[in-house]
């Protein structure tokens, strides 16, 4: 296990070493200059040159990264061009918005998704189990951008029940700060109920057909425990999994849905700085989900090798 | 279940595609698709970029059948020459991804060792953007066009490629079959490309079809959020952008590129599904992405 763990922490540093560079020279590459993003449109040559020395970025491409490796290290991961503040900050204050609408997304993800794909499974070959496929398959390919509008168009113009766009703090308003997220979290939470709702439904049908069932019923559990005792105690390993690998989509997912729905967080964050062309903005945005996705990633896997021994054992991946 | 084996095998692949439901329902829909972006000068009624402000804002009705825009332009030929976009960008940028990636998994899988390691290091770290971070970064630094677009949405679909590549090499080097043409002195090209690679091809398929509407998904994306096809060239993604600031006065502006990438996805969608439970009947159905 410690074998396991310090290969699986060793490939992550590596990983995440490689995302940096990435990062770094991607953005150097970026069309525009820096310095002439930094001083704005009216400018001097002279000042332009201060700019660069006082930026440092005249210097030579390695040094420039050691010393923003060194910075990042301490917190430090540069100032926003178009603001003027820390980058860092900007990230924070984004943060609890996206992790809010991500809650309740996996929230709606996982009660409609869990309880839809129980349903398919214990009634496979019905009408309810055609049903909740089709919704499934819909929800896959349904776009979250084109069904952020349709709702914004449903039930924001034509039942107005909740407002079209627009945040307010929880701290300020609860009431109005979940009344806000309500569209928000239903079109980040659909891609993801469709994914988990299959995933259960296959482990649901795997574990019907187990020993183990057929055990409990023949000793007279009701259908009711053992199917929610039983087969889908055991159906949950695999959802669970399935999410943490959903990760990524949601991370995607939320860039759009904050667009849309004009939430200021940390996916708003990154295409405004994209299209403001506010480099250590993108850079640090790119980096810190980067970051955040390779941790959790790694968290997951430990958590898994936890659950399932065979992983953990096997040693070969 | 052993009849059933034995019909698998002597059925003819086209049969066994052209009997499943799905595969039928979505590849009908899918060569509608793919014939009407061919055609799409052909089958538009009007000139795409053309405006009439007379016209504009109309809904739909007998002249313009899908309606029209805050400009006037006919709905029917931007959603049909949309798609041909799409069309474009789902298969370039699948092309794009299979011949950078399926070549990188086989050497990956075939090597091993220090090979694998790099080859799997490169991929881990595309694999740690999200992949619209990744898609939406490559468009930001690439500068925003349909060809950038392509190519950025090929890129973050390599690592997929190069995974499924590798991991049908893993399995494959070790069959007998594999091993007698090495050990008749085969090099390692023609190991991979004669032996492994044919043999791998239904995993790879597979993989193609989920990732076409994964590329028309993501075009249509990156267009909205004004990084992919920039205006006034139609894009099913540029007119679901266009169409927010109009959302209560002309609904049908949203509705209808809409349901086009619905449409279009869902099809490819079915089609994936379909063809994976033909050529892998025993195989878990993946939950998509």
């Amino acid at each position: 296990m410690t074998r396991y763990l310090l290969r699986r922490l060793g490939q992550s540093g590596v990983t995440l070493v490689l995302v940096s560079i990435v990062v770094f020279v991607g953005v150097r590459a970026m069309p525009g200059d820096t310095a002439r993003a930094l001083a704005g449109e009216e400018t001097t040559p002279e000042a332009l040159a201060a700019i660069r020395a006082e930026y440092g970025l005249d210097d030579n491409i390695a040094v420039q990264y050691a010393r923003y490796v060194q910075h990042a290290l301490t917190g430090d991961l540069g100032t926003s061009a178009r603001t003027g503040l820390p980058v860092l900050d900007a990230i924070l204050d984004a943060l609890p918005v996206t992790l809010e609408l991500a809650l309740f997304s996996l929230l709606f993800a996982v009660v409609l998704g869990i309880g839809a794909g129980v349903v398919a499974a214990v009634r496979r070959g019905k009408p309810a189990e055609w049903a909740a496929s089709t919704v499934a398959l819909l929800g896959l390919s349904v776009p979250n951008f084109w069904l952020g509008i349709v709702l914004i168009l449903g039930f924001a113009i034509a039942l107005p029940l909740f407002p079209a766009s627009g945040f307010v703090p929880f701290g300020t308003d609860p009431a109005e700060n979940l009344r806000r997220m309500v569209l928000p979290a239903v079109v980040l939470g659909t891609g993801l109920a469709a994914v988990v709702m299959r995933q259960t439904r296959a482990a649901m049908l795997e574990s019907l057909s187990a020993d183990y069932v057929r055990t409990a019923r023949a000793k007279g559990l009701s259908p009711w425990q053992v199917t929610g005792g039983h087969a889908l105690r055991n159906s949950l390993i695999t959802v669970v999994t399935v999410l943490g690998l959903q990760l990524g989509q949601l991370i995607s997912g939320a860039v759009v849905t904050e667009q849309i729905f004009v939430l200021p967080g940390f996916g708003k964050l990154m295409i405004d700085a994209v299209f403001t062309r506010d480099y250590a903005m993108v850079q640090g945005v790119v980096l810190f989900t980067a970051t955040a996705y390779i941790l959790v990633n790694l968290a997951v896997d430990l958590l898994y090798s936890l659950i399932d021994p065979r992983i953990r054992l096997g040693g070969a991946r | 279940m052993n009849t059933q084996l034995a019909a698998g095998r002597d059925t003819p692949l086209w049969r066994r595609l052209a009997g499943n439901g799905p595969v039928l329902a979505g590849g009908t829909v899918a060569v509608v698709f793919v014939l009407a972006a061919a055609a799409a000068p052909l089958l538009a009624p009007y000139d795409p970029a053309r405006a009439d402000f007379q016209a504009a804002l109309q809904g739909p009705g007998w002249s313009h059948w899908l309606g029209t825009d805050d400009l006037g332009r006919d709905q029917l030929s931007r959603v049909i020459h949309g798609a041909r976009a799409s069309m474009q960008v789902g298969v370039l940028a699948v092309v794009l991804a299979f011949l950078v990636g399926v070549p990188l998994g086989l050497v990956a899988g075939y090597y091993e060792r220090f090979t694998d390691s790099v080859v799997s290091r490169v991929t881990d770290t595309l694999l740690a953007f999200p992949f619209l971070v990744l898609a939406v970064g490559l468009a930001a630094v690439l500068g925003p066009s349909l060809l950038n677009a392509t190519i950025a949405i090929g890129v973050s679909l390599v690592p997929q490629v190069v995974r499924v590549a590798r991991a049908e090499t893993l399995r494959l080097k070790h069959l007998d079959y594999v091993q007698a043409a090495l050990a008749s002195g085969g090099g390692p090209g023609t190991v991979l490309f004669r032996h492994v690679l044919p043999n791998a091809t239904s995993a790879l398929l597979v993989q193609a079809t989920v990732g076409i509407p994964a590329a028309i998904i993501s075009e249509a994306l990156l267009s909205f959020l004004g990084l992919g096809v920039q205006p006034p060239d139609p894009s099913l993604g540029v007119m679901l952008s266009g169409a927010q600031p109009y959302i209560a006065a002309a609904p049908w502006m949203a509705v209808f590129p809409g349901i086009a990438i619905v449409a279009a996805t869902l099809a490819f969608n079915l089609l994936g599904d379909g063809v994976r439970d033909v050529l892998d009947p025993k195989g878990p159905k993946r939950g998509g992405r």
